[in-house]
């Protein structure tokens, strides 16, 4: 072997030439690239796109086939106000789907939380505002509650959820006594309940609070996800959790904070649900959760985590509206609309899959 | 003769009935490179792991400048000054690079968007990683904000070297930090290492590469069957020496 005490301190023999080296910088060949690469590529770095573009052309379509009607300002702010609370869920799913888990329980945690508000506020007496506050304070314990099974006794996510939404709707029907409250003892003892189902009209559009609330918690949550360490750490975790550690991240922490939040989440759901509903009935929104998972799909969230935008929820939400809304008004039979969305989710996670495919 | 910066004494690391570290004694001193030399699976990169927080030992002790310390995890141990390249680069391949640099030491906005909305400042962040990136002539990369995934193998390991580069105060670990890494990139990396040491940083480098190793360290660790053979010098011993060691075809000569 070489005797290693070589003065020469400018590397091995072979790498003298490297002074000559060529110091241009790699240009990606873009020009190289087939259209569908390219599609595959911009779809890659802008994972809502797909969303935005069903969406407009549903929109575009079923304009088409049921004409004037369904591009009236009214019809459009009542897809709107029919998605809110299934969007605001889908919110919630969408920063839990993020991290690669899945949450059963939302729809779950959300009636729980009204019949709570609802219990409180109207049999028990106490004032309305600290009835809400109690419900929101109870859905960030049962998302707590999913978090800390999932982190701490390392439970998979969907078994965690599955358990905790039959426990939550058991819960809800003991506290309930399966009785719902009726519209007219909200209207008497805590309007507060109802606040989300007032509106404004404008320019023929009939806005309700909840659909108001509805786009603000995406946007709070968008930017939380984008904008803050925190949002960049959740991604990280749904990635690759195992490389988030070795990089400094707490992600136990990350995830329960998650969870909690998406707790948070579906509890104002819960009071948003009241003003929509009308009433407070434990047996809503049994599909709640399959709803708000296919919005988050529909969306192109990964269900692998670490990708997609939670603005691809809410759109997500407004397409099953719109396809809903549009199949309704041109006639055909509801089955129909079920089969559709059946296949927007199939054909969105394919999409999924095929934009994960792209690589240097 | 000077107390090392870093030291582990007697530690064992089991995975079942596999035991990775077997009362493994190790030193660091001061301004150093210490290279760490074994076959796959000698137990390297779990030393560095117990060093770096990212494995709990089962017994040993490990002090850093003379003071006991237990890293829970690996930001505990960065906390400290300890910045690591681990063999896996733990990178998240969705973020793209600024976000991976400045993972869990992110730069907030100033003023109210920062303290109180916690707005992060992506210009800031941006100029920083590329600054970091051209003094390991990384700048093949088009675009700072691009997903690590859209990057090739030794891009992504430049990536993961320049941001413990960047950030390590009292000592960097790097596993394999040239494994994927063309020649003229390995040499940057080489540079590099020796820009940090002038720093007055010392450094663990673990490499099969023995002309890097003879070239870059000061001390040599020969690690063998979960624990610490013995510690060569390269200005006394030859490469061949130091392969007969830690493939067992050769005995320490008694110290
Ligand atoms: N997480 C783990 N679970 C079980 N066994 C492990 C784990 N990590 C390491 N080991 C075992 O511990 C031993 C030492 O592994 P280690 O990764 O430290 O080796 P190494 O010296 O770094 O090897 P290489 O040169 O291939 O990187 C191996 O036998 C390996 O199989
Ligand atoms: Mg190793």
């Amino acid at each position: 072997m070489t005797e290693p005490t070589n003065p020469q301190p400018k590397g091995q023999d072979f790498e003298r030439v490297l002074g000559g080296s060529d110091t241009r910088v790699a240009s990606f060949a873009e020009t190289k690239r087939t259209p569908v690469q390219q599609i595959q590529h911009i779809l890659h770095s802008n994972p809502t796109l797909v969303p935005v573009i069903v969406l407009a052309l549903s929109l575009f379509v079923f304009g088409l086939i049921a004409g004037g009607r369904f591009f009236s300002a009214f019809n459009l702010s009542l897809i709107m106000q029919q998605v809110s609370i299934i969007g605001i869920l889908a919110a919630a799913q969408s920063m839990i789907i993020i991290t690669a888990g899945i949450d059963l329980s939302v729809a779950a945690i959300m009636v729980l939380m009204s019949v709570i508000m609802g219990k409180l506020s109207i049999d028990l007496g106490v004032p309305t505002p600290i009835g809400i506050l109690i419900g929101m304070i109870g859905g960030i314990g049962a998302g707590m509650m999913n978090g800390w099974f999932i982190t701490k006794v390392k439970l998979p996510p969907f078994i965690t959820t599955l358990g905790t939404w039959s426990i939550f709707f058991a819960l809800n029907l003991y506290l309930s006594g399966a009785q719902s409250i009726r519209s007219q003892d909200i209207d008497e003892f805590a309007p507060l309940l109802k606040f989300f189902g007032h509106s404004f009209d404008v320019a023929g559009a009939r806005i309700t609070y909840g659909s108001v609330l509805m786009v603000l918690v995406f946007i709070v949550l968008w930017y939380m996800l984008n904008k803050t360490a925190w949002g960049r750490h959740v991604y990280a975790v749904g990635d690759d959790k195992e490389a988030a550690d070795l990089a400094g991240i707490r992600s136990d922490r990350v995830l329960i904070s998650v969870y909690a939040l998406a707790g948070l989440v579906c509890a104002i759901a819960g009071w948003a649900s009241i003003g929509r509903v009308g009433s407070i009935s434990p047996q809503s929104f049994y599909e709640g959760n399959l709803q708000s998972i296919t919005a988050v799909v529909i969306g192109g969230i990964s269900l692998f985590g670490g990708r997609g935008s939670i603005m691809g929820a809410l759109f997500g939400a407004l397409i099953v509206g719109v396809f809903q809304s549009g199949l309704r008004m041109a006639g055909v039979d509801v089955l129909w609309q079920v089969f559709a969305i059946g296949w927007l989710i199939i054909i969105a996670v394919a999409i999924d899959q095929w934009i994960r495919k792209v690589s240097a | 003769m000077t107390q090392p910066i870093l030291k582990a004494t007697n530690l064992v690391k089991r995975y079942g009935r596999v035991t990775a570290l077997d009362h493994c004694d190790f030193e660091l001193y001061p301004g150093e490179i210490l290279a760490v030399i074994g076959d796959n699976g000698a137990g390297k990169s779990t030393l560095i792991k117990a060093l770096s927080g990212a494995v709990t030992p089962d017994e040993g002790t490990i002090e850093l400048e003379g003071k006991k310390v237990s890293f829970g995890t690996p930001l505990e141990a960065r906390d400290a000054g300890i910045e690591t390249v681990y063999q896996t680069l733990a990178l998240s391949p969705a973020l793209s690079i600024v976000d991976n640099m400045f993972v869990g030491r992110e730069i907030r906005k100033k003023g109210f968007m920062g303290s109180a909305l916690k707005m992060l400042d992506y210009p800031a962040m941006e100029e920083f990683a590329r600054e970091k990136l051209s003094e390991l002539g990384l700048m093949t990369i088009q675009n700072i904000n691009q997903a690590v995934e859209t990057l090739s193998g030794g891009q992504r390991q430049g990536v993961a070297v320049a941001r413990a580069a960047a950030f390590g105060s009292k000592v960097i670990i790097l596993d394999e930090p040239t494994a994927a890494l063309g020649v003229k990139e390995s040499r940057k990396v080489l540079e590099l290492i020796q820009d940090v040491k002038s720093r007055g940083i010392p450094i663990i480098l673990i490499s099969h590469n023995m002309p890097h190793v003879f070239e870059l360290a000061d001390r040599i660790h020969v690690h063998r069957l979960g624990k610490r053979l013995c510690v060569i010098d390269p200005k006394t011993h030859s490469m061949s020496d130091a392969v007969a060691l830690m493939t067992g075809a050769k005995e320490p000569e008694a110290a």
